[in-house]
């Protein structure tokens, strides 16, 4: 599969990582080359420095005929304006975003866009350990 | 009108300000304590510390009965948003972005958002207006509609001037208007009226036409 992530902090490196260690062609996006020092060592796929929201640096990133597009950048509405570009202007079969915030996470969830709200999810996780523990 | 303000930077301010003086009923959402202090000292308790993005802000602020969200921050993406939650969580009838990059003003007219301002092509549009060589100058854009009401002027080079309206080849749709010529009070041009270079024409045209009007009447 062609996967193309857009932001390498944590997430995206290991994103990055396990998808390229699989054997998928990754390509990831991040407007600060230092970020690219949290890849594997391993890594086989294309680093690139360019904005996520720039539709110049998505298309030399290989957007239009990229099969899986991530957002998980820090910004969520960055996330989310980036998702929708890929979505709506380059129509990438399969777009996924990180919403940390768990309301617009609902919101851009019904507008279409695949997204996750890691804090949702931890803290479901969490209360589920903590009162599973207690009982 | 109940009108929320997403950003309290100078635009939002100073639109907040006016909107104010036109006694409209005004709240301004700004991330910045300080800067929140400081609007409120000088316009009275209008600004709300949040971020606009945020469903919990803007239900505290009624955006539920707002008649129209203005999102005018810095960015790009926290603008779309904003005005995207409005839209689609709080059922507000307009909204109204600024966009910084030219290029993202399609995106967000595809996304729904009912009003996009691209302060470069404002300035940019002022200037071809001066410039001569720019004989196209947008006056009003229709989104809804697809149509825009242009303003022309009719170049000496240009192969349009001497020549009756009926015999000039408009795209389809366009309506030429008015007419403002030297020394005459504007007049509405009829299909025999001559173009003379100097003329201005006021033109409203489809969007998609812009192009070939600007070929036909303006290019020489």
């Amino acid at each position: 599969m062609k996967v193309l992530v857009m932001g390498c902090g944590r997430t995206g490196a290991r994103l990055a990582g396990l998808l390229d260690a699989d054997g998928h062609q990754v390509t990831i996006l991040d407007m600060d080359s230092y970020a690219f020092r949290r890849l594997p060592g391993e890594f086989h796929g294309t680093a690139l420095v360019g904005n996520g929201l720039d539709e110049e640096d998505l298309r030399r990133a290989g957007i239009e005929d990229t099969e899986v597009f991530v957002a998980v950048s820090q910004g969520d509405n960055r996330n989310i304006m980036s998702a929708q570009i890929a979505k709506h202007l380059f129509n990438v079969k399969r777009v996924v975003c990180r919403i940390y915030d768990p309301l617009r996470q609902e919101i851009f969830g019904t507008l279409g866009i695949e997204a996750f709200s890691p804090t949702r999810i931890f803290a479901d996780m969490l209360k589920e350990q903590i009162e599973g523990k207690g009982s | 009108m109940y009108i929320v303000v997403v950003g309290g930077g100078r635009v939002g301010y100073y639109l907040s300000r006016a909107l104010l003086d036109e006694k409209h009923e005004v709240v301004l959402v700004e991330k910045d304590p300080d800067i929140c202090d400081a609007i409120n000292e000088e316009l009275g308790s209008v600004c709300i510390r949040g971020d606009g993005s945020e469903v919990a802000i803007l239900s505290d602020i009624g955006t539920n009965r707002a008649d129209m969200l203005v999102a005018v921050t810095g960015d790009d993406d926290d603008n779309l948003v904003a005005c995207q939650i409005a839209k689609h969580h709080f059922k507000v009838p307009r909204t109204v972005a600024r966009v910084v990059n030219p290029a993202n003003a399609n995106l967000f007219k595809k996304l729904g958002i009912d009003i996009t301002v691209v302060s470069t092509n404002l300035i940019l549009e002022s200037i071809q207006a001066e410039v001569p060589t720019h004989p196209l100058t947008h006056l009003m854009t229709f989104n809804d509609r697809g149509l825009e009401i242009v303003d022309i002027k009719i170049l000496k080079e240009s192969s349009t001037a001497g020549k009756a309206i009926k015999d000039i080849p408009l795209p389809p749709g366009t309506i030429l208007s008015l007419i403002i010529r030297n020394g005459l009070r504007p007049f509405v041009p009829s299909p025999d009226t001559i173009l003379f270079a100097d003329d201005q024409v006021i033109a409203a045209t489809p969007a998609t036409s812009e192009a070939s009007l600007r070929k036909v009447l303006g290019e020489y």
